[in-house]
């Protein structure tokens, strides 16, 4: 077996949350390397930081102190608009709740992305709907968000992290909002198309009904990495 | 983006509509309100537009508006006939008299004397009879609105319709008949009095006797001539003040600006009609951004800069400025339009447009400006927020 190339190296990394009258670690030293090609699943009771470090790993949030290199980048050093472009081209997001533009149809939606990275209206749609296509939604490109079912949506909310090929996709709770058989799809799909060679997923959960689909599992306590395990078995 | 900007905008269209008439509302009252006070400065002079065709106005140097008459003796008119650069001269005579109606009653009217040969002023629109008519006996011409109100002949029952004045009706002016020859249409002016023309002559022998009696004399200059030194000619040689048409227009209103309430009562709609566009409009389309402070954080999380944010903001504010202000001065527009025989005063010169156009891009920078603070001060890591 080949040993995979590191695509994230977290150091020591700690987030203090300043609330003006009171301090909350988010995080206490977090150390963890996710590799290229795998499927990290973040998993912890509610408040231990899960959220807090994907943003930072994703660089929408800087860490309090620590070291984060994505692809060999420290983001927090980085020139905010170069940044920016990092952000733009190497990073797919999926959320919990969608977050879909309501007044956009489906192909828009997912053109957003590459029309951010500056690529022509048209150009983008069309690529939009062969994303589409992939993610079984071919036929709902015009179709508004409050048009489709939840699975859809989230279906949508896939293509949309993926349409310009980012390196790393991260997921907060994308199962969450689902029933078993929607979240279920979801991460077979997540697995088919979304999975590569040259790509990351990192994703935050609380399903345990989805551990299986990961290839390994970070549990987190209390603002730090409790252990990493290979399969759900291992959680106990 | 800019799709995706105007997109977001008219994707709900509850608030979409409530920032484009809250700048509706804005744009019309600061449209049609600057209107009407424009139109009823225009009346302040609109004698003198009625005039029209001298090219300056000679009076004594006291007088500070149109209606504010110093009579000058009479030889000032053949003083300034002998002015180099001169055409013509004629006197005017602009005074207050009461005339005694049928009934026993008396009314004050605005008196104006023509010249008795070329009757020059004389009004521009007659509807019935003509102005040389005004050369038969003890003629006079009355405006139509005095001829149908205050000139009119009372109702014989209480609150029913007065008799319109007509031609071959008589009345009196200090104790001498005169009888209307005509009727015309005159540009309404601040004075609510009937309108009486007449000759010059008669006008004197109408006026109660004064040794001075000629009101303005009325100049035209020769082709070519520059009105200025011709203007400062007048004045070196008699002593007295004369202004072109539009000087002396601007001497009236000017005059009524200072010298009344109204610039300040219309200002304080005008600024009251700015600031309660601005509440509705800001209120709402900072509301609309706050609940897309979501989608804004989603974009920002991609990859989109402030600059791209700042730019969808602002197009988003300029195309509901845009539609608001054209609905606001076609409202106005129509509003006048609708009111244009009624006694309203409404006039919309360019200027108005320039006014309420700036009026309104206020607004819109202000209220996007707002939005747009809230928009970069926005940290993209809300999106994983629930
Ligand atoms: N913006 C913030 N300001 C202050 N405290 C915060 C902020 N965001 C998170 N926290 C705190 O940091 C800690 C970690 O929050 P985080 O959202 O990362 O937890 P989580 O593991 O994602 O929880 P959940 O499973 O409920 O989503 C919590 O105690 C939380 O209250
Ligand atoms: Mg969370």
């Amino acid at each position: 077996m080949t040993v995979k190339p590191i695509a994230i190296r977290c150091q020591n990394i700690t987030k203090i949350y300043d609330t003006g009258d009171q301090q909350v670690t988010a995080l206490n030293g977090v150390n963890m390397d996710i590799l290229m090609g795998e499927l990290m699943m973040l998993v912890g009771p509610s408040g231990c930081g899960k959220t807090t470090l994907i943003s930072i790993i994703a660089g929408i949030l800087d860490q309090t102190s620590g070291d984060c290199k994505l692809f060999g980048e420290n983001l927090l050093t980085l020139h905010s608009k170069d940044k920016l472009q990092f952000r733009a081209e190497n990073i797919g997001f999926v959320f919990q709740a969608y977050n879909l533009l309501p007044s956009l149809n489906a192909a828009e939606n997912v053109s957003v992305p590459l029309i951010i990275n500056g690529v022509k209206r048209a150009v983008a749609e069309r690529k939009a709907a062969d994303m589409l296509e992939k993610v079984g939604l071919g036929a709902r490109t015009k179709s508004l968000p409050a048009e489709l079912s939840g699975g859809q949506q989230q279906r949508v909310a896939i293509a949309r992290a993926l349409i310009h090929s980012p390196r790393l996709i991260v997921c907060d709770e994308p199962t969450s909002a689902l029933d078993h058989e929607s979240g279920h799809n979801i991460m077979h799909l997540m697995k088919e198309v979304a999975l590569d060679q040259q790509r990351v997923l990192v994703i935050v959960t609380h399903d345990a009904r989805i551990f299986n689909f990961a290839d390994r599992i970070a549990e987190m306590d209390d603002g730090h990495i409790v252990k990493v395990v290979n399969s759900a078995a291992e959680l106990k | 983006m800019n799709h995706i900007a105007l997109k977001m905008l008219m994707g709900d269209k509850g608030k979409y509509l409530g920032i484009i008439m809250g700048l509706t509302f804005a744009s019309l009252i600061m449209t049609q309100q600057p209107a009407i006070f424009v139109g009823l400065m225009a009346r302040s002079y609109s004698f003198i537009s009625d005039v029209g065709l001298p090219d300056i106005w000679v009076m004594d140097p006291k007088v500070q508006f149109i209606d504010d008459i110093k009579p000058m003796q009479e030889t000032e008119l053949y003083r300034v006939r002998g002015i180099s650069g001169v055409e013509w001269a004629t006197p005017l005579y602009k005074g207050m008299l009461k005339a005694r109606l049928t009934d026993g009653t008396f009314q004050t009217c605005n008196v104006i004397g023509l010249d008795d040969t070329t009757l020059v002023g004389g009004p521009a629109v007659m509807l019935e009879g003509k102005l040389s008519d005004l050369r038969r006996s003890d003629g006079v011409i009355v405006d139509i609105d005095g001829a149908k109100d205050k000139l009119g002949k009372p109702a014989s029952i209480p609150g029913g319709k007065s008799t319109p004045l007509k031609i071959g009706d008589s009345l009196e002016l200090n104790d001498r008949r005169a009888i209307v020859v005509g009727i015309a249409k005159v540009t309404r002016t601040f004075q609510s009095q009937p309108v009486v023309y007449t000759t010059y002559s008669r006008a004197k022998a109408y006026a109660p006797q004064e040794r001075r009696m000629l009101s303005f004399v009325l100049v035209k200059a020769k082709p070519g001539q520059n009105m200025d030194e011709l203007i400062k000619r007048i004045e070196t040689t008699t002593g007295l003040a004369a202004y072109t048409q539009e000087g002396f227009k601007q001497l009236t209103y000017t005059y009524f600006l200072k010298n009344t309430g109204i610039p300040i009562n219309f200002g304080i709609t005008i600024a009251l009609g700015f600031i309660v566009g601005t509440a509705i409009a800001g209120q709402t389309f900072y509301n609309f951004t706050l609940e897309n402070l979501r989608q804004f954080g989603v974009l920002k999380a991609m990859g989109a800069s402030n600059g791209t944010l700042l730019r969808m903001i602002l197009l988003q504010a300029v195309l509901v400025g845009g539609i608001g202000y054209g609905l606001g001065v076609g409202i106005a527009a129509l509003f006048g339009f609708l009111m244009r025989h009624t006694i309203l005063a409404f006039k919309m010169p360019w200027q108005l447009l320039v006014f309420s156009g700036t009026g309104v891009a206020l607004i819109c920078v202000m209220v996007a400006l707002i939005s747009i603070l809230k928009v970069i001060r926005l940290e993209p890591a809300i999106v994983f927020k629930s």
